[in-house]
């Protein structure tokens, strides 16, 4: 009887320090963020008095933060858009067992061991308007040169709240430098899919005829389609907390077009000691997390749980 | 036994990871009481100095202090990074954990007393300045940047001077132009360049501050520094005529500058002016070392400097300043270290290396290049007043929220929009 009950309690002992350092540094942490963002403590001295939702109504009225809000989704929109584009044809490409295709397949790779400060400082010279790719541009005969990130253009602008609507141009210049880094593990990922596909699954539809594009788009896409489900929740986390690569490569912008909600949280908190607005942004941005995230976790643990069979 | 064995291993394995994780942040502080005893003294001292000139500066400091008290280790804590902002975010964790560095640097005015000082961090100095004879050594205007009611609450090491104007001395010549001293005849300046293809301004705000850097010097150009001191006590309120006149100057004065503005610095844009691609820049005078020593440029020959336009009869105060936190370990010997800081010899030592001026009025001007020795006559002759772009004017969180109107408004140049903002931001003065 002791005996069972101790090989109860042990495991329950074991991982107590994990629940508890776990509860009180993440979910704590985290209980401690929320509150603060309804709080005044908007001045170096702290000030906890409950301020109910003051600090989230400013935000969502405050340009930069409506800038940033835009920024975000077009950023992550197009980054991720195109990440799966390229990671899926550089995955069939060196998926092909040609010569050199391991070569290749390490070379789309490499980016993505890069840190995100390197990524932005080099992308930034390459494309900075007066010393950049644009002087090969203009020995080439190009009179006007993109501006790249340095453009305050926004394409369509419609007036929305305080901000110009739109896909601002810079940001394809943040894109560019994202995509560059990241394809690489949605080929890695896609990759891997495509030689977990069965063989005999292709082999069977070209027996019945189909052509290879019909084998392409009717059996593998579809059998990929987990793959870009977890692509998709990866890069999501990835473009919805960016800090190092905006902050590396452009700074926030003219008139905030590559700002993002993460570097405007670090700025308005550690050099306007704005603590509530910046708990308030970080708040906001695990709660966008949270929406993407959730439904996939949720859907996988139910997958987990009562699905066996799957490996 | 065996069990019993294990359960003991996993209590104890328990007990030290909770104690691990609960107990981070409760360091208790160490008294001021605390004595140091025969233990050998050591003073740690933080700052952003890592520099080629300011790193040397501090490096001459410190040999000195040893030379004066060989008993005392000095710990030279500096944090690299972008204009101190990476050691201010190291400043303030250890601040709050109750482990403050003996002594650190502060940019006077605002950046101070709205933040340590107003946390109740700091200690007064009064008693400092009164032995040590201070009082008429620092201008008052100095000292009232460094007072909250009566109390000091740092010594200033040196003096920036950041309404600057540098101009490319060979452009201006092979030209026959004369540098600007109103703001009229900046624009004249400015047409006849552009008519010659050469770009009038540089500018250089990828970091937000420097936009803010040229619009607070137009705003004491039109203002005079009584009009532009009033604008941070509530006597003049920030829809004043004067603050539209400075706007629609500025947004006149942004037609000029390099396209490219958005992607470069404080030394890119300079540098501009030093290769002679463009005309003028605005910045403070650490620009000069930038200059003088990066670019081995000569004064009058290849690059020149006034006064921003209307503003000759004043000194925009930009002054680095080390003060003495509260709960420190050894608060005798910070207490000489501030003295050597505040002495004519240490500001001498300095200050040549910086590139910047001593806060004392009695220096050795010998030490010093012909820049300096002009400005340290400005220095004791104009009015002196404090910089919003670097922390003395106002608060940390108004700064903040003017970098943010001045960001969007050099892009979109809506004068009612920008106005509206400052006045908001204007919440944030106290």
């Amino acid at each position: 009887m002791t005996r069972l009950s101790w090989s109860r309690v042990a495991p329950i002992l074991l991982i107590l320090p994990s629940v508890l350092a776990i509860a009180v540094f993440v979910y704590g942490f985290i209980g401690w963020t929320v509150y603060v963002s309804m709080s005044n403590w908007n001045t170096f001295v702290p000030d906890l008095s409950f301020a109910g939702l003051k600090n989230y109504i400013f935000l969502f009225q405050d340009y930069r933060f409506q800038s940033d809000l835009r920024n975000t989704l077009f950023f992550s929109v197009l980054f991720i858009g195109l990440c799966l584009f390229f990671g899926l044809a550089m995955a069939v490409l060196v998926d092909q067992r040609l010569k050199g295709s391991a070569f290749f397949r390490n070379v789309f790779l490499f980016p993505m061991s890069l840190s995100f400060v390197v990524t932005g400082v080099v992308w930034q010279w390459i494309l900075n308007p007066s010393t950049g790719i644009n002087l090969l541009l203009k020995a080439l005969g190009v009179d006007n040169p993109p501006l790249w990130f340095v453009s305050t253009r926004i394409v369509p602008a419609w007036q929305v709240g305080k901000i110009t609507f739109g896909l601002p141009v810079a940001i394809l210049a943040v894109v560019l430098a994202a995509v560059w880094q990241m394809s690489g593990y949605a080929m890695a990922t896609y990759l891997a899919g495509l030689q977990g596909i069965p063989e005999e699954v292709k082999e069977a539809a070209r027996v019945d005829g189909a052509s290879s594009w019909q084998v392409f788009r009717l059996i593998t896409l579809p059998l990929l389609r987990p793959m870009t489900v977890s692509i998709v929740i990866m890069l999501i986390h990835v473009s919805l907390k960016t800090f190092d690569l905006v902050y590396a490569m452009t700074g926030p912008g003219a008139a905030y077009v590559t700002d993002v909600p993460g570097v405007y949280m670090f700025e308005t908190t550690f050099r306007g000691n704005f603590f509530a607005n910046g708990a308030a942004i970080a708040v906001v941005m695990l709660v966008l997390s949270a929406i993407v995230t959730v439904p996939y976790l949720l859907s996988r643990g139910r997958r987990d749980l009562f699905d066996v069979d799957v490996t | 036994m065996k069990v019993a064995g294990k359960r003991i291993l996993v209590a104890v394995l328990c007990g030290v990871l909770l104690a691990a994780t609960g107990c981070g942040g409760s360091k208790a502080p160490s008294g001021t009481e605390e004595p140091t005893g025969q233990k050998a003294k050591e003073i740690e001292i933080f700052s952003w100095w890592t520099g080629a000139g300011e790193a040397a500066g501090l490096e001459g400091l410190i040999e000195l202090f040893k030379e004066k008290h060989p008993d005392i280790s000095v710990n030279n804590a500096a944090v690299a990074g972008g204009a101190g902002t990476n050691a201010k975010a190291v400043l303030a964790s250890r601040m709050q954990a109750g482990d403050p560095p003996d002594t650190f640097q502060v940019h006077a005015g605002h950046e101070l007393l709205d933040t340590w000082v107003a946390a109740g961090k700091m200690e007064p100095l009064n008693d400092l300045y009164e032995s040590e004879g201070w009082m008429d050594k620092f201008p008052k205007d100095l000292i009232d940047m460094l007072s909250k009611d009566g109390q000091i609450y740092s010594v200033p090491v040196n003096i920036h001077r950041g309404n600057v104007l540098f101009y490319n001395y060979k452009l201006f010549a092979e030209n026959n132009l004369n540098p600007p001293k109103t703001f009229d005849e900046f624009f004249q300046v400015a047409e006849a360049l552009k008519a010659k293809g050469i770009t009038p301004l540089a500018l250089g705000d990828k970091e937000p501050w420097t936009a803010t850097h040229l619009f607070e010097n137009i705003l004491l150009g039109v203002l005079g520094p009584d009009g532009y001191k009033d604008l941070f006590t509530g006597k003049k309120k920030w829809d004043d005529p004067g603050v539209r006149e400075a706007l629609e100057i500025f947004k006149r004065m942004l037609q000029y500058v390099n396209d490219d503005h958005a992607a470069r610095n404080w030394q890119d844009a300079a540098q501009l002016v030093a290769t002679g691609k463009a005309a003028m820049n605005v910045m403070g005078d650490w620009a000069k070392g930038y200059f003088t020593t990066d670019l081995k440029l000569k004064l009058n020959e290849d690059w020149g400097w006034v006064p921003v336009p209307q503003t000759e009869n004043c000194f925009m105060v930009i002054s680095d300043t080390f003060g003495l936190p509260k709960g420190i370990k050894n608060r005798e010997a910070t207490i000489e270290w501030l003295k050597l800081l505040g002495s004519r010899e240490g500001q001498d030592v300095f200050n040549p290396l910086k590139g910047s001026i001593p806060a004392r009025v009695d220096a050795d001007t010998s030490k010093y290049d012909d820049y300096s020795k002009a400005a340290m006559q400005d220095f004791k002759t104009k009015a002196l007043t404090p910089s919003i772009a670097h922390g003395s004017a106002a608060s940390p969180g108004f700064v903040d929220k003017m970098n943010q109107v001045i960001n969007v408004f050099v892009t979109k140049g809506d004068v009612d929009e920008a106005i509206k903002g400052l006045v908001e931001a204007s919440a944030e003065l106290k």
